[in-house]
């Protein structure tokens, strides 16, 4: 049922040109941040306009979109972007990762391997990698431009002064293509390594700041490292409280206040899709504790 | 008597000018900040550019620096591969890698020189990370050995900037310029900003430095001492123009423009 | 004989621009010639421009017209005409200067600051600092001392640690400006030594000493720079 007063999937087609646009070059240029005339979309900036822009520029009608906001496809976020289109466009929803031809997301990306066909679109409230340590646009342009990114290396840098290893562990630099340094989006470190020669078209839309950048399917990224601190991803030492599975990125959720936590799959539809495949967690659904030596 | 012909130029060491400024002329509107400068400068030489504020000195040294275009002449700069090369032919990435290689640039506020929001050692090592360096363990084992040879103790490393003495911020500045081994060092009235006691120490530093490294420097400053204590050689400038140059202590003790003369006679006797 | 220092027909003029301009003629017509192993004392009154004429051979002071030839690594070199680089490294390789104050660079010790001359042609420090504690010890520098930084001490210490410096090196022409001016007798004995010692590695020397038995002791020449006066 698309609601007759706004155009398909609300942006004019115009518009949806300009943007489309941008990605094609984003594209051509994988990890450049292309610019692009952000428009005021019908909710604040930080709630995904840079992203729904893009997806509302590439959906079409036999689409089929899934919306997750920090790998969960039912928080407030998620459900109001996922019913925006499906009012708006009309198109199919879905929360499985592998029914989906177009996923938006906001901070993750799913467990389940993307495929070709397949786009993720990419959320980004700061699109500028340099932007902690050079403050100047102009600078940071031409910083790109002459491929000049000492100044990354000193952010991991600083790091390993404070803390002893890399703590950055979201939003960590990588290298596109053995060009652009990109920031992919305050994604956990932990994602980084599917971002490589990822066979799904990945998009990255940042509204207020109006950039688009792009990683074409099987393009090489590269997280930025030392030869002696090496990148790591970094996930919880534990398995999935509810599927077991320890391969998936966890969320930490404190149970009570008195210590009790439990980890979790961040990614609901591949949790849900274990379960129900007859994956369980040691604790099921019951609080993690740690320490605690057996369990009821 | 003396042989007609003398052998001034046979003693010449046979090298080549690691900069050559000609005629270089900068106008601003209807003003002319500078007028018809030429100098040529060798490897491990230092030349002290002096004059009041609104002499023309800082559109030179930006002239000189690449970073400002001049309205007339040009500036050449002999490259580590021996090639001498106009810098306004280069381009912008070729002129900005020569800036945090072989060149450095001392400013006489050292937040503008420096990242003061990022640790001793990250400023040091910015400049290798920036040629390429991609192990942490020896670009830190090199940055505490700079921060040594300009008298940091190495267990401010972390520290950021700013929360450093303006003289350690300033020798901080040194030694980020230095690590890369530059040949070039311009010096933008470094000690300005620094107490008299302050200012000693570090121009010892930077004499010393610049005897040890070989380095050549052109460094702008009103301070006649500085340019006694540092420079082999030094231009006056007054309205855009050089008015007097040669050899530092003969400009100083054997002035012979009625303006060097009262530069020289405004100096208070040490 | 070549002549190490051959100075012919030099003027100076100071023009005083301060003081409406008005000229100070130095000297003029100076023509003299130094050789090898040969120290020559200017001799004259106060004012008569005897100082003047060594910073001319030094570079220090410009010249008007004239010149003054420096046999620098074999070859003659007319020092008014040359070039400030040029001049830097004749200093370096062939001309040294002993003043009557020691410019004193704050915080470097004085072995250093004695085997400096030294280590610049490339000498090893340690060497270079033997070379210097043996002078310093011949000029009654205790050796405690020696590597505190020169500027706290006394006047005729540090005239003595000048001096160190001055003759350390084996330059072929050595200007000494009064070297024995606040010295004691036993130390001016000292210096009377070394600049026999110079004379016989065939050092060319050109001296001012107001002291006339010191003069006696050391000068094979003396010219009158009276001579050269500049009639206003």
């Amino acid at each position: 049922m698309n609601a007759p007063a706004y155009n398909f999937a609300y942006l004019d087609e115009q518009t949806k040109r300009m943007i489309r646009r941008a990605i094609l070059k984003a594209i051509a240029i994988p990890g450049y941040q292309v610019p692009f005339a952000s428009r005021e979309m019908p909710m604040p900036y930080g709630w995904g306009t840079g992203g729904v822009q893009v997806t509302a520029a590439i959906l079409g009608p036999r689409d089929v979109l899934k919306v997750i906001d920090q790998g969960s496809d039912d928080t407030t976020n998620a459900i109001s972007i996922r019913k925006f289109f499906a009012k708006t466009a009309g198109v199919a929803t879905t929360t499985a990762t592998a029914e989906a031809t177009v996923i938006q997301t906001r901070h993750r990306i799913p467990e389940t391997a993307l495929r070709e066909n397949q786009v993720l679109v990419y959320q980004v409230p700061i699109p500028e990698p340099l932007r902690f340590l050079e403050p100047r646009e102009t600078e940071t342009r031409r910083m790109h431009a002459l491929a000049e990114y000492g100044l990354m290396h000193v952010k991991l840098y600083e790091d390993i002064a404070r803390f002893g290893h890399i703590a950055t562990a979201y939003a960590y630099p990588v290298k596109v293509n053995a060009r652009y340094v990109m920031d992919p989006s305050p994604t956990p470190k932990f994602d980084n390594p599917k971002m490589d020669n990822c066979p799904a078209l990945q998009l990255f839309g940042a509204g207020r700041e109006k950039r688009i950048y792009a990683i074409p399917p099987y393009t090489q990224v590269v997280s930025l490292d030392f030869e002696d601190h090496p990148f790591e991803p970094y996930r919880f030492n534990a398995p999935c409280a509810l599927c077991g599975a320890e391969d998936s990125y966890l969320d930490e959720i404190v149970t009570d206040d008195q210590g009790g936590r439990m980890f979790v799959c961040s990614d609901t539809d591949y949790c849900e899709g274990r379960q129900a495949a007859g994956h369980h967690g040691s604790l099921s659904a019951a609080p993690y504790r740690e320490k605690a030596g057996s369990h009821g | 008597m003396v042989d007609q012909g003398l052998a001034n130029r046979d003693t010449l060491e046979n090298d080549q000018p690691l900069l050559l400024a000609e005629s270089l002329s900068k106008s601003f509107g209807r003003i002319a900040a500078c007028r018809d400068v030429s100098f040529a400068l060798y490897p491990g030489e230092v030349l002290a550019i002096v004059g009041e504020s609104g002499s023309g000195k800082s559109t030179l040294l930006q002239m000189l620096s690449g970073q400002l275009a001049p309205s007339a002449g040009y500036v050449s700069y002999r490259m580590r591969d021996g090639v001498t090369r106009d810098l306004t032919t280069l381009g912008e990435a070729e002129r900005r890698f020569l800036f945090r290689t072989d060149w450095g640039f001392v400013h006489q506020d050292p937040a503008q020189g420096l990242r003061m929001a990022v640790s001793a050692g990250a400023n040091v090592g910015e400049r290798l990370m920036a040629v390429g360096w991609n192990h942490y363990g020896r670009i830190r084992e090199t940055a505490s050995d700079w921060l040594t040879r300009v008298e940091i103790d190495v267990a401010r490393i972390d520290d950021a900037p700013r929360t450093y003495s303006g003289g350690m911020r300033q020798r901080l500045q040194i030694a980020r310029n230095l690590v890369t081994e530059p040949r070039l060092v311009f010096m933008d009235e470094p000690t300005g900003g620094l107490d008299v006691s302050v200012q000693a120490r570090l121009l010892d530093l930077v004499r010393s430095l610049v005897a040890e490294l070989h380095l050549a420097v052109i460094i702008v400053t009103h301070d006649l001492a500085v340019a006694r204590l540092l420079s082999h050689r030094v231009m006056v400038m007054k309205g855009g123009r050089v008015i007097e140059t040669g050899l530092t202590d003969q400009v100083l003790d054997d002035p012979r423009e009625p303006y060097t003369q009262l530069l020289v006679s405004s100096i208070l006797p040490p | 004989m070549t002549a190490m220092i051959d100075v012919a027909d030099a003027q100076k003029t100071f023009t005083m621009h301060l003081q409406g301009g008005i000229e100070l003629p130095v000297v003029r017509g100076v023509t003299f010639h130094v050789n090898p192993g040969e120290c020559v004392v200017l001799s004259g009154p106060s004012g008569a421009g005897k100082s003047s004429i060594l910073k001319m051979i030094f570079g220090n002071y410009r010249c008007d017209s004239g010149r003054i030839g420096i046999r620098h690594r074999g070859a003659l070199v007319d020092l008014a005409a040359a070039e400030p680089r040029q001049v830097l490294n004749i200093r370096r390789s062939t001309i040294g200067y002993v003043s009557q104050f020691l410019r004193a660079v704050p915080r470097v010790a004085t072995v250093d600051v004695v085997a400096e001359p030294l280590i610049v042609n490339g000498m090893a420090r340690a060497d270079a600092q033997a070379r210097a504690g043996e002078l310093l010890h011949r000029l009654n520098i205790p050796e405690r001392l020696w590597q505190l930084p020169p500027a706290t001490f006394s006047g005729g210490e540090q005239q003595r640690v000048n001096i160190a410096r001055g003759f350390i090196s084996d330059l072929p022409i050595l200007l000494l400006d009064e070297p024995t001016a606040s010295l004691d007798a036993a130390n001016r004995a000292v210096v009377v030594e070394l600049v026999a010692e110079k004379k016989g590695q065939g050092v060319a020397m050109v001296a001012i000493v107001h002291d006339d038995e010191i003069r006696h002791l050391i000068a094979d020449r003396i010219v009158d720079v009276a001579s050269f006066a500049a009639a206003a």
